[in-house]
């Protein structure tokens, strides 16, 4: 009898877990694939993305693989410059209408010709408000876009087409602007501008998740949500950069730190985000292969102009000049960051770096002269960031005890709010102190920092007449060049008030494998097209 | 049987109340989860209402969650992500691995564990017994993460002994070393509760009859004293079998596993209800069958226990 029973109990467990190891079997075998024999491909640490369809993502996961699955009209050269990709040119007389001649003989992944029609698609189906893809804001400046979303709730538009779009021949596509816009041409190098194909409006989840793209790899199979993407060459690419490896293989990962151990371990073969507190040691580790890239991207810290105790420009300037940048940075970040006297990022055309002058430099006497002589600040002093990044606290802890020091104010308090509360927090104007202002560059222009986050409808509530007009007149100037006097006016305005301090701009930190050489990362895109594998 | 139906009975309130619970909880949450899918760029009002449409967002909790059940048990449709996956495709995919993860900690807990605990418990007050106590206290004083990274780095990436993360390898393979991490806590718990029920049960008469009429020592240990100290440990291990699956967010998150802990943390941050109900009913009903199972092993083991 008990043998029996002990039997059973054995039975119910061996059981138990073949259930679970067969259920299992198959989520396993999914996840390889990566073999090193055959075809001569990388690896490359990412992120899940959250989409893989150019005008429905401004991921910079996502965007990381659509540099390499597709060809943008226009590319950022190292210089910042607009260079031709997809485009012969582009050009216009009065900056309000321009004309995109597309290149001749590309095609997409499936065979299809890429033409000003693939191009207008794309951006109708983007610009269309009931699809609700996240870069429909990008084609506001496109005329016909309120038809396609509409104000009134629950109202359906009349039309899926932007009447700003003009296929005049299948190499020329004419775009239309509600007001001039000098810095149309750079904005093109943005993945949400790409082409897609008639293929894909026949099955757009289908092509979410197996995007055809005109670039010179193509997607080799389907994404395997948080395990992997494996593109393929293209062998019909006609384009300027055909790809030197066989294939990319993008390895999805939930931690960079496990995804830096990977590649220690030499199971990736790129990593373009090492994480801060390992880059001493990877420096070491790597040598020549560890690669710090200049990014767009930049910290600040933003006042509630709106609260009557902050509408003081010199209280503003005085905590700013209370603020030791370059002691934060090499406390917090390991002296990767650079302090920033200036709105914009270095690597921006326009870019001065002594734009913001005294304002921006440390000096706790003249600080505390200018904090007496605007009035000071009496109460709760409180300090607004998200607990996205325990980094966050820390210079913020930092930023605290200089001002308790240099200004003297007491009661200092830090408000950490969850990251998915922040931005919602900051949008209804709920701070009524200082917060952490970050912002990553969609294109390197003085306007997409400006007049994003200076301009009309700005967090901190701030206005100025003098800013918008002279924002307006640098879109309307009659091209870049001539563009950029104009916004560095607009910023001279903008330091001048402070509504908002300029802290540091960050930096990356790239890592490659011994196993592959031609790795020419730069702020704009890893150039997967480059690498090959030894 | 007819006892085993009972508890499954038992189960559809819990199930009911639990999944009305989370979808609340996360409800609850502060932020928009639609304007915080755009970041710090801007969402038009037209898509944003989109949006909100189509997720029900626009709708009171209790019609949200009515929506949610209707879908569930009408068209055994278990919702999508705010990236467009059906949860029900997404949990296929990550079900497996923390299975797969949880049963190797869980078979690591209940060999090395109770095989320690059994060592610790006969060579009571030996060396052997003072090195398990010293080590097991070790065990579960360090968190988790702490055991998870330095396991990685020294056996995985120094030593190469295990792959450093990922599931490229395969079951076991890719299983072993973060099934270790995960079960190194409960293995020190099992140990100390094996230890100390079989330092009670050798004390007993029954042991001392069985000894005085002369059985082997290994007959009266293994069949007598074992038997009786292992039902406490089943209770744990059983129960422990849905904390595994549970608490493998930390370790998933370390060897990059792509289970059901990680897609619930990140569903959690993105307030993403439908998953996070998904995930957690999937979870209870874990915990339920597992308590189940712990309830009829008591009576294989404990004739006194079974019913009539």
């Amino acid at each position: 009898m008990t043998v029996v029973s002990n039997a059973r109990g054995a039975a119910v467990l061996l059981a138990a877990a073949l259930a679970l190891s067969a259920c299992g079997g198959s989520g396993g075998s999914g996840g390889s694939g990566g073999g090193d024999q055959g075809p001569k491909r990388f690896s490359v640490a990412l992120t899940e993305p959250d989409h893989l369809t150019p005008g429905n993502t401004s991921s910079s996961y996502s965007i990381t693989v659509l540099q390499a699955v597709f060809d943008t009209l226009v590319v950022i050269g190292p210089d910042g410059s607009p260079q031709m990709r997809a485009a012969e040119s582009v050009t216009s007389q009065d900056q309000k209408t321009w004309t995109i001649k597309i290149k001749p003989g590309q095609k997409f992944h499936n065979g299809e010709e890429v033409t000003a029609q693939s191009f207008a698609d794309a951006w109708n189906a983007a610009a269309y408000g009931p699809n609700a893809w996240t870069n429909n804001y990008y084609f506001a400046n496109v005329e016909g876009y309120d038809k396609l979303n509409p104000e009134a709730e629950g109202a359906t538009p009349g039309t899926d087409k932007l009447s700003g779009l003009k296929v005049v021949d299948p190499a020329t596509l004419e775009v239309t602007l509600t007001a001039p816009f000098s810095q149309f041409p750079i904005t093109l190098a943005y993945t949400g501008f790409a082409p897609m194909p008639k293929a894909a409006f026949t099955d757009l989840k289908a092509y979410d998740q197996k995007p055809i793209g005109n670039g010179p790899f193509a997607l080799d199979g389907e994404w395997q949500h948080n395990r992997q993407i494996a593109l393929k060459r293209f062998d019909g690419y006609a384009g300027p950069r055909p790809a030197k490896a066989d294939g990319v293989l993008f390895r999805i990962y939930a931690s960079r730190d496990t995804a830096y151990t990977d590649l220690r371990a030499g199971k990736v073969d790129l990593l373009q985000t090492i994480p801060p507190a390992s880059a001493p040691e990877a420096k070491r580790l790597l040598g020549d292969r560890f690669v710090p890239t200049a990014s767009g991207t930049m910290d600040y810290l933003g006042f509630p102009v709106f609260d009557k105790r902050f509408q003081s420009a010199d209280l503003r300037k005085a905590v700013s000049m209370a603020i030791d940048r370059q002691a934060i940075v090499d406390a917090v970040f390991n002296g990767a960051f650079k302090p920033m006297g200036s709105l914009v990022a270095p690597l921006v055309p326009g870019y001065r770096e002594g734009a913001c002058g005294e304002a921006c430099t440390y000096d706790p006497a003249k600080a505390k002269a200018l904090y007496d002589k605007s009035g000071g600040f009496s109460g709760t002093l409180n300090l607004y960031f998200s607990n996205a990044d325990p980094s966050y606290e820390q210079w913020m802890t930092a930023v605290a005890n200089q001002l308790k020091q240099n200004l003297g104010i007491a009661d200092i308090r830090f408000r950490k709010i969850p990251a998915s509360d922040y931005l919602s927090t900051l949008r209804e104007k709920k701070e009524d102190g200082p917060y952490r202002n970050n912002w990553v560059m969609d294109y390197p222009s003085p306007q997409n920092y400006l007049e994003s986050m200076w301009g009309a409808g700005n967090r901190m509530g701030w206005e100025n007449k003098e800013f918008t007009d002279l924002i307006a007149q640098a879109n309307a100037a009659p091209s870049m060049e001539a563009s950029i006097p104009l916004y560095q006016r607009a910023e001279d305005v903008a330091l001048a008030e402070m509504p908002m301090i300029p802290l540091w701009n960050w930096q990356d930190q790239a890592g490659y494998s011994s196993n592959v050489t031609g790795v020419r990362i730069d702020a704009y895109s890893p150039n997967l097209d480059t690498i090959s594998v030894k | 049987m007819r006892y085993a139906a009972q508890r499954l009975l038992q189960a559809v309130p819990v199930f009911v109340a639990t999944t009305f619970l989370i979808y609340a909880m996360v409800w609850a949450l502060p932020g928009d989860p639609i304007l915080a899918l755009a970041g710090d760029k801007p969402l038009p009002e037209s898509v944003v209402r989109t949006l909100r449409a189509h997720y029900h967002l626009d709708e009171p909790l209790i019609v949200q969650y009515g929506l949610y059940m209707a879908g569930v048990f009408l068209r055994g449709d278990l919702g999508e992500t705010f990236t467009g996956q059906p949860v029900a495709e997404l949990l296929q995919d990550r079900w497996g691995v923390t299975a797969q993860l949880a049963l190797t900690a869980w078979v690591f807990e209940l060999v090395v564990g109770v095989g320690l605990g059994v060592l610790a418990g006969l060579r009571r007050g030996r060396l052997a017994d003072t090195l398990v106590l010293a080590g097991t206290t070790f065990v579960i004083a360090v968190p988790v993460f702490v055991v998870g990274y330095t396991a990685q780095i020294v056996l995985g990436l120094n030593l190469g002994l295990f792959p450093t993360a990922g599931t490229d390898e395969g079951w076991p393979v890719s299983y072993l070393l973060p099934g270790m991490v995960l079960g190194s806590f409960g293995l020190a718990y099992v140990a100390r509760l094996t230890r100390t029920s079989v330092v009670e049960n050798l004390r007993a008469d029954y042991v001392r009859t069985a000894t005085a009429k002369g059985l082997r020592r290994s007959r009266v240990v293994g069949r007598h004293t074992l038997r009786n100290s292992l039902i406490p440990v089943v209770t744990y291990l059983g129960v422990d079998f849905g904390n595994l699956m549970a608490g493998a967010v930390v370790t998933e998150g370390i060897f990059n596993l792509p289970g059901i802990g990680q897609q619930v943390f990140q569903s959690i941050q993105l307030q993403e209800g439908p998953v996070v109900v998904g995930v957690t009913t999937l979870l209870v009903m874990i915990f339920i069958v597992a308590n189940l199972l712990v309830d009829l092993l008591y009576g294989v083991l404990d004739p006194r226990i079974r019913r009539g």
